[in-house]
């Protein structure tokens, strides 16, 4: 039986809020043109929507395409074109949806490579239905994480969610419901705390930073000059930018961001330079400037893909950091708003493996480098190590140290105070090259979408999103309009980076509630990661690329960070809204 | 011979290619996956890893014949055979390709090239064994009866 969820061809129906797992959308990526067939077959008797490719740069190509489209990657390791680790990469950071990876080797290192490289589980080939049957738990997980996430932003438990969840029955959709009604009822108890002002003014929008923008951004940072890396700050950039409803919060955040990405693509270079095998502790330590120290590639060949494909976990790069204060321009600090932050006492093992994905770069630079909790090379941040030991998240994981942030306390630290000293030590590396950081043209700019929808969404409810941490992807996005949460969260998943786990998640609960899907669909289309990587090389961000080679590392230009889609939640309405920071940073690594 | 006659004699075939080891579980999978919607399912599979199959046996014996033997592509290819053979449950094959693989390591030329062999002989014997097997369904099926599902505990 081949069942086909009535779902349009655009992938933004939402058939399956009927009958979750049914109609779950996965993308198949294969060489083998047996296991295809197979697969194929097999999935659709788990009553999925399949699609096969027998190509990684084809699959990205469609995931590009069709932000929302698919719900889960399934991937074998060993391609022609890509490394199905990269490919792996590639999908977490800018799509943000759970991947698959299949093989027919079983060793531990490969399965562990796979691990850190963020794969949410690793089949062996041959690969039984039942294993497939159940793959949509994956993708169910990680809408229970964003929403966790989203509700903990202040330092909320998100156990109940959690415990929601356990007792999810066989339908996830029932679940997410109750979950969300449940989430949604704190949020809005927490917002009517944060509420500072109007409704219109209290709605957190979260800040999607487009090409155009960020374009505006490294324009604006490259003009205030590399050398000059402790001057840089969130003020200035803001004033060259010119960008009216841009507040200095929203980038200030995006800046430590675009800092951790630096870092961590200069820490690549570095690794490759010295070849896979380093330890992190014979990373030197750079001085905060250097210490982005990103190995400009996460693979050296990571120029090889045409589109200079990065890797980001979007959910890694957030790493706010939150008690910046202590650390002048030290942009080690990077804390991890994300999910993990969020999760006060749940170490998240999403964050785990977004955190793998952060650096599972590094993963495959070195296969040598051990996950520590606070990886001592940590090149750039040293003082934090204390400020790690505060955070509850195991945020350490991060195998090379660097990039990872070491999460101090983020929640409800306001990252300004960060971007503040992270942005003066932002290094030279900012410059990104416009190739990287262009995510592919389809970007749209959200923020048109994303204003109309909000003032058409706009209820008593919206305050709830005041306090919701702009998770993952900025994305003004108002949740009223999203589809039940299944839904809602899995397509807005895909898109790059974009996807605000609150904004999503507010629009999921109102929609379990409302189940009306229809003003989600457009929201999502347009929901377009600010920055896509590689891909869009035709992106031009007003910056010739030139300029960035001058200051980076050509493996920068591999690696946009997804991270910069800063998630800052900025409010349409009221671009100045200090207290939305902290929510932002945390919705920074939804992705 | 009558159907019925056919049908078991089809059953004891294939379930002597399971008692050889030169078809495994994964095998009775794609069977089971065969349904109305897709009738010759199993058939198509086992042609593409058939075409799949011989030309990757192709490019290691040309790399074998190279002046320079380029171990790591051999693997490669190896590796990728290995794959499709488990797609099938050639499983005599994917053991063969198992030890293949391992002299790939060792740079052993002299050992590859008997591997290659060895993995050959492996897959010329499933291809034939799967060949009249479905020659044997075609003449039930043409026959007017029914293929039945094998049954096997594994």
């Amino acid at each position: 039986m081949s069942f086909s969820a009535p779902s349009m061809e655009n992938g933004f129906s939402s058939p399956r809020n009927e009958s979750f797992p049914a109609g779950l959308r996965v993308l198949v990526v294969d060489d083998d043109p047996t296991w295809l067939k197979i697969l194929e077959k097999m999935l659709k008797k788990c009553s999925y929507e399949v699609t096969t490719c027998g190509l990684a740069r084809e699959a990205l190509k469609l995931l590009r395409e069709r932000k929302d489209g698919y719900d889960i990657v399934i991937s074998d390791v060993n391609m022609p074109d890509m490394d199905g680790f990269k490919l792996l990469e590639h999908v977490g950071l800018e799509m943000d949806l759970p991947v698959l990876m299949m093989s027919v080797d079983g060793e531990t290192s490969r399965v562990m490579k796979g691990v850190q490289h963020g794969a949410c589980d690793y089949l062996l080939k041959p690969i039984r239905m039942k294993e497939l049957r159940n793959i949509w738990q994956h993708v169910f997980r990680k809408k229970i994480h964003e929403i966790r996430d989203i509700e903990s932003h202040d330092s909320y438990d998100g156990i109940q969610i959690s415990r929601n969840g356990s007792e999810l029955s066989d339908d996830g959709h029932m679940f997410c419901g109750e979950d969300l009604a449940y989430v949604k009822k704190r949020k809005d108890f927490e917002n009517k705390h944060d509420d500072i002002g109007d409704h219109s003014s209290t709605k957190k929008h979260r800040v999607v930073w487009s090409v155009d923008l960020h374009q505006k951004f490294v324009k604006a940072v490259n003009q205030i000059g590399f050398d000059s890396k402790y001057e840089v700050g969130p003020k200035k950039i803001l004033d060259l930018m010119n960008v009216p409803w841009l507040t200095r919060e929203n980038v200030a955040s995006h800046l430590q961001k675009y800092r951790l990405y630096l870092s961590r693509l200069q820490k690549e270079n570095d690794l490759k330079a010295s070849l896979g095998g380093i330890k992190l502790s014979d990373l030197p330590s750079k001085d905060p400037a250097g210490s982005f120290g990103l190995q400009s590639s996460i693979n050296g060949n990571q120029n090889d893909v045409p589109n200079g494909r990065y890797q980001f976990s979007g959910d890694n790069f957030f790493a706010q950091d939150v008690d910046s204060k202590n650390h002048e321009g030290d942009l080690k600090r990077v804390v991890s708003e994300t999910k993990r932050t969020l999760t006060a006492d749940l170490p998240d093992p999403q964050d785990m493996r977004t955190q793998m994905s952060f650096d599972h770069s590094f993963g495959s630079l070195d296969s040598e480098v051990n996950f520590a909790a606070i990886p001592a090379p940590y090149s750039w941040s040293k003082a934090p190590e204390n400020q790690f030991k505060e955070e509850h998240k195991p945020l350490l994981q991060l195998e090379d140290g660097f990039s990872q942030l070491p999460p101090s306390g983020i929640h409800n630290h306001i990252q300004i105070d960060d971007p503040l000293q992270s942005a003066s030590s932002i290094t030279s590396g900012l410059s990104m090259t416009g190739r990287e950081i262009c995510g592919p043209e389809k970007i749209k700019p959200l923020y048109p979408q994303y204003s109309s929808n909000h003032m058409s969404i706009l209820s008593p409810k919206e305050s709830a999103f005041d306090s919701f941490p702009v998770q993952s992807k900025s994305q003004m996005v108002k949740h009223q309009s999203f589809e039940p949460i299944s839904t809602a969260i899995s397509s807005m998943k895909p898109q790059g980076f974009n996807l605000s786990c609150i904004t999503d998640f507010e629009s999921c609960q109102r929609n379990l509630i409302s189940a009306t899907d229809s003003t989600f669909e457009p929201f999502n289309e347009d929901l377009t990661v600010c920055w896509l990587e590689g891909d869009c090389h035709s992106m031009n961000f007003g910056l010739p690329n030139v300029e960035f080679t001058d200051y980076i590392d050509p493996g920068f230009i591999a690696e946009f960070p997804i991270y910069l889609c800063d998630t800052l939640t900025s409010d349409t309405e009221c671009p100045f809204d200090p207290p939305e920071y902290s929510i932002v940073d945390q919705g920074l690594f939804l992705s | 011979m009558e159907v019925g006659q056919m049908q078991s004699r089809l059953a004891d075939y294939t379930k002597s290619l399971f008692m050889e080891g030169i078809l495994d579980a994964q095998f009775l999978q794609l069977q089971q996956l065969q349904d109305e919607s897709n009738p010759d399912f199993v058939v198509e599979v086992v042609s593409l890893f058939f075409d799949d199959s011989e030309k990757l046996l192709n490019d290691i014996a040309r790399a074998l014949d190279q002046q320079c033997v380029d171990f790591k592509k051999i693997d490669a290819h190896v590796h990728q055979l290995k794959g499709s053979s488990s797609s099938v449950g050639a499983q005599r094959v994917k053991n063969a390709c198992v030890a293949f693989r391992n002299f790939c390591e060792e740079q052993n030329a002299e050992e590859s090239r008997r591997c290659l062999q060895q993995v050959k002989q492996e897959y010329y014997l499933v291809k034939n064994k799967l060949e009249t097997l479905f020659t044997l369904e075609q003449q039930i099926v043409a026959a007017g009866g029914s293929v039945p599902m094998i049954e096997l505990s594994f």
